[in-house]
């Protein structure tokens, strides 16, 4: 299973390093992993998308994260409610004839054009993962260029309630 | 007068010093009293440091040797062991010993040099990524960059090396880094927001292992070096005696618990005594302390305590769950817990059926070997030992059948004697680590118990027994082999003895005379006793090569992927 997982690391030299190693060093797959500042310059997020067996290698994921001395906090994310975001950058090519018709296509993913050329656009999506999927799905038979994404980033809701309920990635 | 008052104290305050000088201030601010190490270029600095002042500093002739020792220093002292190293093969000569400490968790501060930091990543001479090789064998690890971060680091670092789940902790120095001067300042205490170990368990937790106490009736405990680390050893005994629960062990954990108190079995696992596997397959409720549940102890974990609820108490959440389903989970350290657990103790179930039948196990099927008086049996030889230094030595050992025979015949009634490298199993551990050990504990007699394979792995350490005097006692278990490598190919592989046997051998005697050292040859159980009467007595160093039986093999064996039940060699 697919697990969402967010770690908040001491902003210095190695961490990551350190983070990845202990992932591949216990045989997790990590899917898509994004780093970046939080509110306090001396602390950084991770968002991790891992693959997992089952329940008992998740624990054992978090765990041997938060053995790390510069992993403040980690935690997975799975089955809260959660906002969570990835952006793609899709280079398309396109005719005369395609570019009208795609701008079309893009529209209700709320995609927006970022560059145009004679031969192609560079599209911007952001959403969830399947979001994405989607939409490459559709722009394939044109024919893409290029794809670059960013991988997942999340936080949880404000507000947690029947958490139970709910199916795991219905938010995404 | 108090204008120079003022003066001097301004001048104490903006005084500046070396990195290496901050590194032995560091050093001495952490009451340590030996270091282990190898000097190089890139540790010119702090070897010049070091010549100037009062530590104590044993040069081994290998790196491998000096992690070692420091593994056996802090296995018997408690201390972390501290080992120096310069950059590149001085740095990477150090790896085996990390990651024996980091998988059998042995508190060590390791210092090496790293060229300097302007040419770091430009492959300069000696250079080597030890901060990045070594990332996953360490509990944790630091590059320094400046001068002045030498004594926070170094603070930390002893900290996290012997708290919570101890392990390596590493600090590498570039050369700049020691030449640089900084203020003297002191450390205002440890800030490690992200490392905070629970020593102190769930009293929740604690009630409910009660509880279950209470539902059980074949409970049993099996302890590991955790209660060794924690030096929970009189909290075990009290709990285990008041409720009357069988104990087993791991082969880190031997010692503590005493060998020959009526509720041990015995060590686990693979070559693991009868009564202490069958009390782990059979038990209702098992109550790991300090353990970790590996492969060698659990055998096929589909057959593993089966019919058990599952405690397990670990100082490392990490462990908990890890290996082995647990439905009361404890993290907390052994002392605290076995404590909390003694507090709150209450009624008491009745194991007495249980209990009685372990001990049937115990004396019906004990560990026996065919005695043959023609030949000196590996372990009689062991059954020697225990004797002759009536189980009060250190003993350290290497890694193959000796080892097994070691933990199988020593008899350790007391803890912090036995030194062994378990998880990960290294040839060339025992001898540097008996080294370390007389070092920690000259009061002691220390036997290096080694395999004729592994003591040729790191026996240049011979150079620091000359060296120091050390009264260190070498018994090479001679079987002119590698003798749990020719015992797998003789049992799984149809004795294709392929490139086990070890027919040419230095004369090992000889080898020891070189070093000024005196040796003899044992042949018999007589000549062992008497060379070890007189090599005791004496308080030199000595090696004793004892020629065994060649084809004597390690039972009872669980063959891999068979469960604990499934025991081949068990005779009654
Ligand atoms: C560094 C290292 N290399 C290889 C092994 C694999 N190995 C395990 S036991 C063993 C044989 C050891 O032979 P010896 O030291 O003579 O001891 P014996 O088993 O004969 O008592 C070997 C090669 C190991 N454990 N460590």
């Amino acid at each position: 299973m697919r697990r969402i997982i967010s770690a908040t690391v001491l902003n210095e030299s190695g961490v990551l390093n350190r983070l990845t190693g202990l992932l591949t060093k216990r045989q997790f797959n990590i899917e898509n992993i994004t780093v970046g500042h939080t509110e306090d310059p001396a602390v950084s997020k991770v968002t991790l998308t891992v693959w997992v067996e089952d329940d008992c290698k998740a624990e054992q994921l978090v765990k041997q994260l938060h053995k790390q001395i510069n992993i403040l906090k980690v935690r997975d994310l799975t089955n809260m409610a959660l906002v969570s975001r990835e952006l793609a950058l899709i280079k398309v090519l396109t005719t005369p004839d395609t570019r009208s018709e795609i701008k079309m296509l893009i529209e209700p993913f709320r995609a927006t054009v970022l560059d145009v050329s004679l031969e192609n656009v560079t599209l911007e999506v952001t959403g969830d993962g399947e979001k994405i999927d989607a939409l490459i799905e559709l722009l394939r038979p044109y024919g893409i260029k290029e794809i670059s994404r960013t991988g997942v980033t999340a936080i949880p809701r404000g507000t947690q309630k029947k958490v139970l309920e709910l199916h795991p990635y219905s938010i995404m | 007068m108090k204008a120079s008052w003022v003066a001097e104290k301004k001048s104490v305050e903006t005084s500046l010093v070396s990195g290496a000088e901050l590194f032995i201030q560091g050093l001495q601010d952490e009451k340590v009293e030996v270091l282990f190490g190898y000097p190089g270029g890139a540790v010119l600095p702090i070897y010049d440091a070091l010549y100037k002042s009062e530590m104590k500093h044993v040069l081994t002739r290998h790196e491998q040797g000096a992690i070692h020792a420091a593994q056996g220093y802090a296995r018997v002292t408690g201390k972390p062991g501290v080992v120096l190293a310069t950059s590149g093969p001085g740095a990477t000569n150090l790896v085996t010993g990390i990651a024996d400490a980091m998988i059998d968790s042995i508190p060590l501060v390791i210092f090496t040099g790293q060229v300097a930091t302007t040419v770091i990543g430009t492959d300069a001479f000696q250079e080597a990524d030890i901060v990045g090789i070594t990332m996953p064998i360490t509990k944790h690890n630091y590059q320094v960059q400046r001068a002045e971060d030498l004594p926070r680091i170094m603070k930390e670092a002893f900290h996290i090396a012997n708290t919570g789940r101890k392990g390596p902790v590493l600090i590498d120095i570039p050369k700049d880094v020691a030449v640089k001067t900084a203020e003297v300042k002191e450390v205002a205490g440890i800030h490690l927001p992200g490392y905070q170990p629970t020593l102190k368990p769930n009293i929740l937790q604690v009630k409910r292992l009660n509880e279950a106490l209470l539902q059980a009736k074949r409970p049993v405990l099996l302890t590991g070096a955790g209660v060794l680390a924690a030096g929970a050893e009189k909290e075990l005994v009290a709990f285990a005696e008041y409720h009357q629960i069988p104990v087993a062990q791991t082969l880190l954990g031997l010692g503590g618990f005493p060998a020959e108190h009526p509720l041990c079995l015995g060590m686990a696992g693979m070559h693991g005594t009868y009564a202490s596997n069958m009390a782990l397959y059979d038990c209702d409720l098992l109550i790991g302390v300090g353990a970790r549940f590996d492969d060698r102890l659990t055998g096929n974990l589909d057959h593993f305590a089966k019919k058990a609820v599952v405690a397990h108490i670990d100082i490392d959440p990490a462990e908990i769950g890890k290996n082995v389903p647990t439905e009361i989970p404890i993290v907390g350290c052994a002392k605290e817990t076995l404590s909390a657990l003694n507090q709150t103790r209450g009624n008491k179930g009745d194991y007495n059926e249980w209990v009685i039948q372990l001990t049937k196990h115990k004396t019906e099927f004990p560990l026996t070997y065919k005695t043959d008086e023609s030949e000196l049996k590996p372990q009689k030889l062991m059954q020697v030992l225990h004797e002759v230094t009536k189980g009060e030595a250190i003993v350290a050992t290497d890694v193959g059948q000796h080892q097994m025979w070691a933990a199988q015949y020593y008899t350790f009634l007391e803890s912090n004697r036995w030194i062994t490298s378990g998880g990960l199993g290294t040839m060339g551990f025992g001898f540097p680590a008996a080294i370390g050990a007389k070092v920690g504990k000259p009061e002691l007699p220390v036997i290096a118990v080694v395999g004729d394979g592994g003591f040729q792995m790191t026996l240049q350490e011979l150079g620091v027994l000359q060296d120091w005097e050390l009264p260190v006692i070498v018994v090479i278990v001679n079987n002119k082999s590698l003798g749990m490598v020719r015992q797998w190919q003789e049992i799984f592989y149809e004795k294709r003895f392929s490139h086990s046997l070890l027919d040419i051998q230095p004369d090992f005697i000889k080898l020891a005379s070189a070093y000024g050292i005196d040796g003899k040859r044992a042949e018999t159980e007589k000549d062992v006793r008497e060379a070890l009467t007189f090599a005791l007595a004496s308080k030199k160093p000595f090696v004793l090569d004892c020629v065994v039986t060649a084809d004597e093999n390690v039972y009872p064996m669980i063959a891999p992927g068979k469960g604990l039940h499934e025991m081949i060699g068990v005779r009654g």
